[in-house]
């Protein structure tokens, strides 16, 4: 296993910090929107810039919440065993609110695709937009593309993407993993 | 996470604990589905089951219907009355014929013990056990598991005493096994003509005072009198059965502490437990139907979910 660190430290939290910015840039004090991240690990991401918007906007509410979509993806019946789920908590009404989706990796778009089909189990949205980490280009199964990106990275199939988060893993950093040839 | 141990559900016997846990894991998550506005899930849309009951049913029948429905399966109904089982037909020429038309799970009720079993020995498709004969009711086992652990919080620890006729209780059984296996302890209580001779070879107590089981007890199943399955008369009449074993206010109020009623359903009010504590909050039976549809819900969702 080869690994390349494509971001971490300083420079991974002020990735974070641009991202905020350019929310609040469309969405004011989010009193008509609302954050969502989506399990397992756009959570950490939707925590994380909940937190900083938080900062950067005393006094306002950010409402922000988990979204499981183990129930609404399409490779049921095409694995060995069926995922197991997590959990999902949304303690808010998305019904006429602009939702912002949040995922660490965009890939090949199936996840968001099964996370717009959860979503909308909820209710019906103004408008929604989609917040990714690291983006890897060139790869996607379905066309979905993110209205805010934090890097972008041309990588090939067998590699693989990781985020981790000073939360959960100690540190916050980004990583690209290659198989050794 | 490994995925279920089986790929039928036959009976709690061939379930092992990290099973039961992962039924109610799930299950946890299908209940705050069921809570949303809009409560179905797209999971099963390309699964075809047919619900086959031998044997009549209202809460069974309609919970599977429901929780299948609620996953996007497509689903044929069929009930052995209207039918060719009349004219004659094999219960596994009758399977066969329904699965030709590309089924991929059945869900059966049928009134002989092991019947479930014998089919998935001799036919391709999944099966769901929905109760076979006095022997298994798997799904009924692991819902009365899944309301007393939230309830408590859990199963482990807890007194459960299942009172009534033990002998062609289905119920009584995959209780029993299901119960054992989460750490519980379980007592069954009733006329001596009802609890088979060697049940204690299961490992729980047997009582035969009700007053005393109660005082025991954190929880109490109150089974119903199966009159269709007895052929011959277990007890002098079914007015003395109600005075020595139904459960009415009086006795729940006089006990030192607060215990927790269920039954199964369907209720003989005034036999083995009066409308006053069937309707009490005591009582968690219609708590026991709502999680109905989430465990089959789970259930289902984990045998689909293995690679055909």
């Amino acid at each position: 296993m080869q690994n390349l660190t494509l971001l971490d430290g300083q420079k991974f939290q002020i990735t974070i910090q641009r991202l905020c910015r350019q929310l609040i840039e469309n969405h004011n004090d989010f009193s008509q929107s609302v954050l969502i991240g989506i399990q397992p690990r756009g959570i950490y991401l939707a925590k994380r810039v909940a937190e900083e918007l938080r900062k950067i906007l005393p006094g306002h509410t950010i409402e922000q919440g988990d979204l499981d979509i183990t129930f609404y993806r399409d490779d049921f019946r095409r694995r060995e065993s069926p995922l197991v789920p997590n959990q999902t908590k949304i303690d808010f009404i998305i019904e006429g609110k602009k939702v912002i989706m949040m995922d660490d990796v965009l890939w090949t778009g199936r996840t968001i695709r099964a996370a717009m089909d959860a979503m909308l189990a909820f209710g019906r949205p103004e408008r929604v937009e989609l917040l990714t980490l690291v983006d890897r280009r060139y790869s996607r199964h379905i066309p979905v593309a993110a209205d805010y990106v934090g890097i972008e990275v041309d990588s090939i199939a067998s590699q693989r993407v990781v985020v981790s988060w000073k939360e959960t893993d100690g540190e916050d950093k980004i990583v690209l993993l290659s198989e050794a040839k | 996470m490994a995925g279920l141990s089986t790929r039928h559900l036959l009976g709690i016997k061939d379930l092992n604990v990290s099973d039961l846990q992962l039924i109610f894991e799930t299950a946890d998550n299908f209940k705050t589905v069921l809570n949303r506005p809009i409560k179905k899930v797209p999971s099963l849309r390309d699964v075809t089951i047919a619900n086959i009951f031998f044997e009549n049913s209202t809460r069974t029948r309609l919970s599977f219907e429901l929780a299948e429905k609620r996953l996007s399966a497509d689903v044929v109904n069929f009930a052995a009355s209207s039918s060719s089982v009349s004219k004659g037909e094999t219960l596994i020429d009758t399977v066969n014929n329904i699965l030709a038309m590309k089924v991929d799970m059945v869900v059966m009720r049928h009134p002989y013990a092991g019947a479930a079993t014998f089919l998935s020995k001799h036919v391709k498709a999944q099966i769901v056990n929905a109760g076979d004969g006095a022997h298994e009711h798997p799904t009924q086992a692991l819902l009365d598991a899944f309301s007393i652990r939230e309830r408590y919080g859990d199963v482990a620890g807890k007194k459960v005493v299942i009172v009534g006729d033990i002998l062609h209780s289905r119920v009584a059984l995959s209780n029993i096994l299901c119960l054992k296996q989460l750490g519980a302890e379980v007592m069954v209580c009733g006329p001596t003509t009802l609890i088979p001779k060697y049940i204690g070879a299961l490992g729980v107590k047997v009582e035969h005072d009700l007053i005393k089981a109660l005082n025991w007890c954190d929880v109490a199943n109150m089974l119903r009198i199966q009159l269709e399955r007895q052929d011959i008369k277990y007890f002098p009449s079914l007015r003395e059965y109600t005075m020595l074993y139904g459960l009415n206010k009086q006795i729940l109020d006089s006990l030192d502490k607060e215990i927790t009623v269920m039954h199964p359903g369907p209720i003989n009010r005034g036999v083995e437990i009066t409308s006053d504590v069937a309707d009490s909050k005591q009582s968690i039976i219609l708590d026991q139907v709502e999680n109905g549809v989430a465990i089959r819900m789970a259930v289902l969702y984990l045998l689909a979910g293995q690679t055909p």
